[in-house]
């Protein structure tokens, strides 16, 4: 009523860069607050059996579908693209090999776990939020349970666990989609498909893609997990932690993905250093100086 | 009615000084009160003015602002977590929305707390799930339903049965009746009658229906909204049995325990 009339001083936009400053740092310390307490938790006692695989069932299991959708039609996009491109040099039987390395690299773990974000962090968000907005939380911690070590250690473990073969399947229905869009549909010898993508694509990139996935998921997990406890009030709380869980888990996911690259191509040339010069060496490097 | 306290005994629960505030948002200010062994202590006041949250705060859920909470005179903030935890299991909990857990069935509702905290055997804590769900008149056949598919009296009295599974010294019931029809209401205040017949409780209920009130109230205090008071007003209006709450000449209590809107309509008008 009158209360309303307070005049408030307009926000400058200097004001407004500050208390987003301030905020955006008041959120990182408590996601790292909430991820130290989540592996004290983790170390600390086991789980149980029981509730470690309803939840993997719900995370692992329950995702197949969504990702064997994703990793087809990614597949069969990379075998479209690609074959106009190398078509103009009359090297399409060599497409297998950009479009098999691609996929295992990047699309594969970055489009899974973008479509997991989705499917497994908003439900995880929207689950916790509802729990939370419905005092479960409360009754949880009544009834002698922590609820850190019975909700968020299960939920993140199914992630970093599972998100990992999620990606794999995402990786192998991928390959055959590419194969037969490629072979089946534009005629590209099998035989030349498989021999150059089987030149180019190495277990290393393979193992690459599914060390980040690893790392999504753990993002994936614990973002979800946070936003869920730390979920407004009513209907509109948990709608808007949902939505948080998707975009902040999805803009860590693109930012890993950098990160680990860079980290990942390093690595790689630390531990085959002759043979990389020419492919991987030669980004990081420049990348390293541009960043210097 | 209990007779127990005439030796000033140490209180099993205080709050000395309490004050809860949420960012800018003040809900408490300086609250003290004792609950003795034995009582049925009764929180009234309107809604908003914090009496829910004075039951987190009892609880251990929250942690107050200033002031601070008590179990058997040592203070919450002197407990490690680990003894917190322990200790909050002499707590049963009754919640506003029963607060079930909407992904497990009636039965593991009600086991949780057993599987939880105790290597009991699936036998043995079948048969306390059973003997509590009776208890609360409940068919041992809703065991196997979930939450959702229960009416909201019958959600109540799982939370109840939840609640009373580990047998706890002190049982909080934060709105007990609230959204139930008059028969239910009946129904409930029995159980909590009963609760205390039957095993020797403390017991603390945070309501605004005045039927509760005069069925289960030793001792009733009453909160009053700190918008609606002076800087220098104790937000607590009310001490004392339930016979002296409707004989009270404070115009906020007896407004209150008759249930009249008086200046308040006005306060609409102009607003």
């Amino acid at each position: 009523m009158d209360a309303i009339q307070v005049t408030q001083p307009r926000e400058t936009v200097i004001h407004t860069v500050g208390r987003l400053a301030i905020e955006f740092v008041l959120s990182v310390g408590d996601l790292a607050l909430f991820g130290l307490s989540m592996t004290g938790w983790l170390i600390r006692r086991r789980i149980r059996r029981s509730v470690l695989l309803e939840n993997m069932y719900e995370i692992g299991v329950r995702s197949i579908p969504v990702v064997v959708i994703t990793g087809g039609f990614i597949g069969m996009v990379l075998a479209v693209q690609s074959y106009n491109q190398f078509r103009l040099m009359r090297l399409e039987t060599r497409m297998g090999s950009v479009i098999n390395v691609a996929l295992v690299q990047e699309l594969g773990p970055v489009l899974a776990a973008t479509m997991l974000a989705g499917r497994v962090g908003s439900a995880m968000a929207s689950q916790l939020g509802t729990m939370r907005v419905t005092e479960q939380i409360d009754a949880l911690r009544v009834l002698g349970a922590n609820p850190i070590h019975y909700l968020v250690v299960p939920r993140f473990l199914s992630c970093v666990l599972l998100i990992p073969l999620l990606t794999a399947i995402a990786d192998a229905i991928g390959i055959i989609g590419g194969w037969f869009l490629g072979t089946q549909v534009l005629g590209i010898s099998s035989f030349h498909y498989w021999q150059h993508s089987i030149d180019y694509a190495t277990a290393y990139d393979v193992f690459n893609g599914l060390f980040k996935s690893m790392f999504f998921g753990a993002a994936i997990g614990l973002i979800a997990c946070h936003r869920g406890f730390n979920c407004g009030a009513g209907a509109e709380g948990v709608g808007k932690a949902a939505t948080e869980a998707f975009v902040y888990s999805f803009v860590v996911i693109l930012a890993l993905d950098f990160f680990l690259g860079i980290f990942l191509s390093a690595l790689y040339y630390v531990i085959w250093p002759a043979p990389v010069k020419l492919v991987n060496a030669g980004c990081v490097d420049h990348l390293l100086h541009f960043m210097s | 009615m209990n007779t127990e306290a005439e030796k000033p005994s140490q209180p099993l629960i205080e709050l000395r000084g309490v004050s809860k505030q949420f960012g800018t948002h003040q809900i408490l200010r300086d609250i003290s009160l004792t609950v003795q062994q034995g009582e049925t202590l009764v929180l009234i006041g309107e809604s908003g003015c914090g009496k829910s949250v004075t039951m987190k705060l009892i609880m251990g859920l929250l942690n107050p602002t200033q002031g601070t909470v008590l179990w058997n005179g040592k203070s919450l903030s002197e407990r490690s977590e680990h003894e917190l935890t322990q200790d909050r299991l002499r707590f049963g909990y009754l919640f506003q929305g029963a607060a079930l857990f909407d992904s497990l069935s009636v039965f593991e509702n009600v086991a949780f707390g057993l599987r939880q905290n105790s290597a009991m055997s699936d036998h043995y804590i079948q048969l306390i799930v059973h003997e509590r769900i009776q208890e609360v008149g409940l068919p041992v056949s809703v065991c196997d339903k979930k939450p959702a598919e229960l009416s909201g009296g019958m959600k109540k009295r799982v939370g109840l049965a939840r609640a009373l599974a580990m047998t706890p010294e002190i049982i909080l019931y934060d709105e007990p009746t609230t959204g139930l029809d008059p028969i239910m209401s009946d129904v409930i205040n029995s159980l909590i009658q009963q609760t205390r017949l039957r095993m020797p409780v403390t017991s603390i209920v945070v309501t605004h229906d005045m039927t509760t009130v005069r069925k289960v109230a030793d001792r009733i205090v009453m909160l009053y909204p700190l918008s609606r008071l002076d800087d220098d007003e104790p937000q607590i209006v009310f001490e004392g049995t339930a016979d002296e709450a409707f004989a009270s000449t404070d115009s906020r209590v007896s407004q209150f325990v008759r249930g009249e809107a008086r200046e308040r309509m006005q306060e609409l008008m102009v607003g």
